[in-house]
C-alpha cells in the first residue's frame, strides 16, 4: 500500500461516492449547528419538504448571539433579532429532532468547545460546521471543515459534503518552548511566516515535539486558527493525550466499543514516507510571546518588537499595512509594549478553555487590573465555567476586578451587546483582528491569555516574561 | 439557482488584499433569518459613516458604479469567516462575478452555490482589469463562462480556469442537493459498511 498521510486516511475512510473528475462525496461523522449560519438552511429543508438526514449525528448549541451577563435567563437582555435566531434555532431542533443545548443547559457554550467536551468530537471522525472555526476539533485528529450556510443544508438533508481533495502541508514545530510561550504564540507566529493565504488549498498537519508537548486545549488552539492561515483543516496525529481526554466523555464510545475505537485511531497517523505539497518548519526555542499589530491574522510579532511601517512591506500589502497602521492609531517604530488598551477580552473558541483560564489567573493572581481598563472573561462553556469556579479561578478573575461572565462567543464577534466603542483598544484572545470585528471601529491587538492578563495589570501590551 | 452564463457590465475596482467577510458584511447584519436584502449593507463599514450618510469615495457609492455587476480585487479576497451572509450581500446588491488573483477556500465555495462566478486571474492580468474597471461605466467588461474568457473593455481577451462540476452547475443552475440526492443508494451503502467498520460513530 502506498504510503499516506494522515489527512489521506481519513478521506479514505469517509468517501461515499467518488465522480470521475475527482468529486467526492465525503461522509460526515458529526454536523454541528449553531444559530447564526442554520435558519436559511432549516428554512431550505421546509421549503423542499426534505428532512435531516442522520439527526443522531447532528448537534446544535446557540453561542453567537447569546448574552453574556449573569442576568441572561431574562429573554428582555437580547435584541430582538438575537432572540428571534435563538428561538428559529429552538424550535428548528425540536422540529427536526437534533441534540440540541439550549442557553439554559450548564452544557451550553461556544459550539467548538462543546463538541469536544461532551465527546462528539473523536478521533478519526469527519466533522463540519457553519463557522470557519471548526477547523479546532481537527486537535483531535479529526477531519473539521468550515462550510456555508447552502452547505449546512446539503449536510443536513444527504450528511455528506462534496468536496476535492485538499493538498497535503505538513507544519512542524521542533524542539521545546520557552517559558511564558505557548499553543496561541505558535499559531500565530506559523500565520506569521506563512501568512492568511499561505494554507489555501491545504490541509495542515501540525507535528514535532514542542506540538506533541501540547495539552489537547493547546491542541486546539493551534488548530482552531488553522483557518486563519488559509487552510481547510488543520490536524492533529491523535495519541495517549488524545484518548485520555476522550475516555469517559458523555459521548464517547464504551467497553468493547471503546477498545475497538483505539485500535482504529492508533493507525492514524501520517507513514513516514507520505508525501508533503508543502513543508514549513520552525524551531520552539525560536517562538516568543507574540501580539498583532495591525488587522489581518498575519500582522504579527513578537512583543518585543516595534510597529513595522508600510514600506517594510512589498506588493499589496505596502496599502494595506499602511491602511492597517491608520486603522490601528499606530506609528511605525513605536515599541509595541508601548501600545497602551483599554480593553481585555479573554476568552473565544481559541482561547476559552479551562487551562486558559488557568494560565490567565496565574498571572492575574493576588494582583489588580490598572485602573480605568475594561476586562472580561467569557469562559467557553457552562462546564468551564462551573470548573473554573470549584478551582477558585473565578475569584481571582474577580479580585483582579474582571467580569465573570457566562459563556459564550461574545467580544470574539461582538454578535452580542459585548462591543468595543470607536477607537477602543483591546488585548483579546481571540482569532481574528479585522477591521470592525469586536464592534465598530474597535481596535483588536490578538495574544495569548497570559499576556492578556498581563497587558490587564499594566494598562499596555507586556511581556508576560516579566511577570514570570 | 440562478443560472450563469454570460455577463457583460460595469467593473468596480476595490485594490485591497484580503479583504475579508466582516468587512464585506460585518455581523449586525448576520442576525437575519433570511437570504435576501442584504445588498445595502454589502461593505458596510466602508460605504456608510457613523451617521450612516454615504461615503461619496467608496466605489459602490459613486455614481459610476452603483450599478456594477463585477468586482475586481486583490489577493485572498473573502478570508475569514465561513458566512454565507457575504455571498448574499454580494449578490443582493447585482454583483455576479468577482475576479481576483485568489480566494480564500470557503467563500469561493459559497459563491458557486449562489450563482456567483469567483473568477481566478494571475495578479498581472487583474492589474490590467482593475486598470479597465477604474474607467469606471465606460468600460464594460464581459465573461463569458462557456468559453472561460474574459474581454477588457479594449478586446483583450483573458482565459480562466474553473472547475468543470462547478461550472456545470453554474451554467445549468443546478442545485447541489438534488444532484447527491440521486446517489442516496452511495450513501446508504457507505452508512451500513461504515456502522460495521466503526460502530462508535
Ligand atoms: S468564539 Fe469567535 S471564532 Fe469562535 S465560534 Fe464564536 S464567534 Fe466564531
Amino acid at each position: 500500500m502506498s504510503p499516506k498521510t494522515l489527512y489521506d486516511k481519513i478521506w479514505d475512510a469517509h468517501v461515499a461516492d467518488e465522480a470521475e473528475d475527482g468529486t467526492c462525496l465525503l461522509y460526515i461523522d458529526r454536523h454541528l449547528v449553531h444559530e447564526v449560519t442554520s435558519p436559511q438552511a432549516f428554512e431550505g429543508l421546509r421549503m423542499t419538504g426534505r428532512t435531516v438526514r442522520a439527526p443522531d449525528k447532528t448537534i446544535a448549541v446557540p453561542d453567537h448571539n447569546v448574552p453574556t451577563t449573569l442576568d441572561r435567563a431574562n429573554a428582555a437582555t437580547m435584541t430582538e433579532d438575537s432572540r428571534v435566531q435563538v428561538e428559529a434555532l429552538d424550535t428548528n431542533a425540536k422540529e427536526f429532532g437534533i441534540h440540541y443545548y439550549p442557553v439554559s443547559d450548564v452544557r451550553q457554550g461556544i459550539v467548538h468547545i462543546v463538541g469536544p467536551e461532551q465527546g462528539w468530537t473523536l478521533p478519526g471522525m469527519t466533522v463540519v460546521c457553519g463557522d470557519s472555526h471548526t477547523a479546532t476539533h481537527g486537535a483531535f485528529g479529526a477531519l473539521a471543515h468550515g462550510i456555508g450556510t447552502s452547505e449546512v443544508e446539503h449536510v443536513l438533508a444527504t450528511q455528506t459534503l462534496i468536496q476535492r481533495r485538499a493538498k497535503n502541508m505538513k507544519v512542524e514545530v521542533t524542539g521545546k518552548l520557552r517559558p511564558g510561550v505557548t499553543a496561541k504564540d505558535i499559531t500565530m507566529s506559523v500565520i506569521g511566516k506563512t501568512g492568511t493565504a499561505g494554507g489555501t488549498g491545504y490541509v495542515i498537519e501540525y507535528c514535532g515535539e514542542a506540538i506533541r508537548d501540547l495539552s489537547m486545549e493547546g491542541r486546539m488552539t493551534v488548530c482552531n486558527m488553522a483557518i486563519e492561515g488559509g487552510a481547510r483543516a488543520g490536524l492533529i496525529a491523535p495519541d495517549e493525550k488524545t484518548f485520555a481526554y476522550c475516555n469517559g466523555r458523555p459521548h464517547a464510545p464504551k467497553g468493547a466499543q471503546w477498545e475497538a475505537a483505539l485500535t482504529w485511531w492508533k493507525t492514524l497517523y501520517s507513514d513516514d514516507d507520505a508525501h508533503w505539497d508543502k513543508v514549513v518548519t520552525l524551531k520552539g526555542e525560536d517562538i516568543a510571546p507574540s501580539v498583532t499589530w495591525g488587522t489581518s491574522p498575519e500582522d504579527v510579532l513578537p512583543i518585543t518588537a516595534t510597529v513595522p511601517a508600510a514600506s517594510d512591506f512589498t506588493g499589496g500589502k505596502v496599502d494595506a499595512v499602511q491602511r492597517s497602521l491608520d486603522y490601528m492609531g499606530l506609528t511605525a517604530g513605536m515599541a509595541l509594549s508601548d501600545i497602551k488598551i483599554d480593553t481585555v477580552f479573554i476568552g473565544s473558541c481559541t482561547n476559552g478553555r479551562i487551562e486558559d483560564l488557568r494560565a490567565a489567573a496565574a498571572i492575574l493572581k493576588g494582583k489588580k487590573k490598572k485602573d480605568g481598563i475594561r476586562a472580561m472573561v467569557v469562559p467557553g462553556s457552562g462546564l468551564v465555567r462551573a470548573q473554573a469556579e470549584e478551582e477558585g479561578l473565578a475569584q481571582i478573575f474577580i479580585d483582579a476586578g474582571f467580569e465573570w461572565r457566562m459563556a459564550g462567543c461574545s467580544m470574539c464577534l461582538a454578535m452580542n451587546p459585548d462591543q468595543l466603542a470607536p477607537g477602543e483598544r483591546c488585548a483579546a484572545t481571540s482569532n481574528r483582528n479585522f477591521e470592525g470585528r469586536q464592534g465598530r471601529g474597535g481596535r483588536t491587538h490578538l495574544m495569548s491569555p497570559q499576556m492578556a492578563a498581563a497587558a490587564a495589570i499594566t494598562g499596555h501590551l507586556t511581556d508576560v516574561r516579566e511577570m514570570m | 439557482m440562478d443560472t450563469f452564463d454570460k455577463l457583460s457590465g460595469i467593473a468596480a475596482p476595490l485594490p485591497l488584499i484580503n479583504i475579508d467577510t466582516d468587512m464585506i458584511i460585518p455581523k449586525q447584519f448576520l442576525k437575519t433569518i433570511k437570504r435576501s436584502g442584504l445588498g445595502v449593507n454589502l461593505f458596510d463599514e466602508m460605504r456608510y459613516d457613523d451617521d450612516r450618510n454615504e461615503i461619496p469615495t467608496f466605489v459602490l457609492n459613486k455614481p459610476q458604479y452603483r450599478e456594477s455587476e463585477i468586482l475586481v480585487a486583490g489577493e485572498n479576497f473573502g478570508c475569514g469567516s465561513s458566512r454565507e451572509h457575504a455571498p448574499w450581500a454580494i449578490k443582493d446588491f447585482g454583483i455576479r462575478c468577482v475576479i481576483a488573483p485568489s480566494y480564500a477556500d470557503i467563500f469561493y465555495n459559497n459563491c458557486f452555490k449562489n450563482g456567483i462566478l469567483p473568477v481566478v486571474l494571475p495578479q498581472d492580468q487583474v492589474d490590467v482589469l482593475m486598470k479597465d474597471a477604474e474607467k469606471g461605466s465606460n468600460a464594460r467588461i464581459e465573461i463569458d463562462l462557456e468559453a472561460q474568457t474574459i474581454t477588457a473593455s479594449d478586446g483583450e481577451v483573458f482565459n480562466f480556469e474553473v472547475d468543470a462540476f462547478k461550472k456545470h452547475c453554474l451554467m445549468n443552475g443546478l442545485d447541489d442537493i438534488g444532484l447527491t440526492m440521486e446517489k442516496v443508494d452511495s450513501i446508504t451503502s457507505f452508512e451500513n459498511q461504515a456502522s460495521t467498520a466503526r460502530p462508535w460513530v
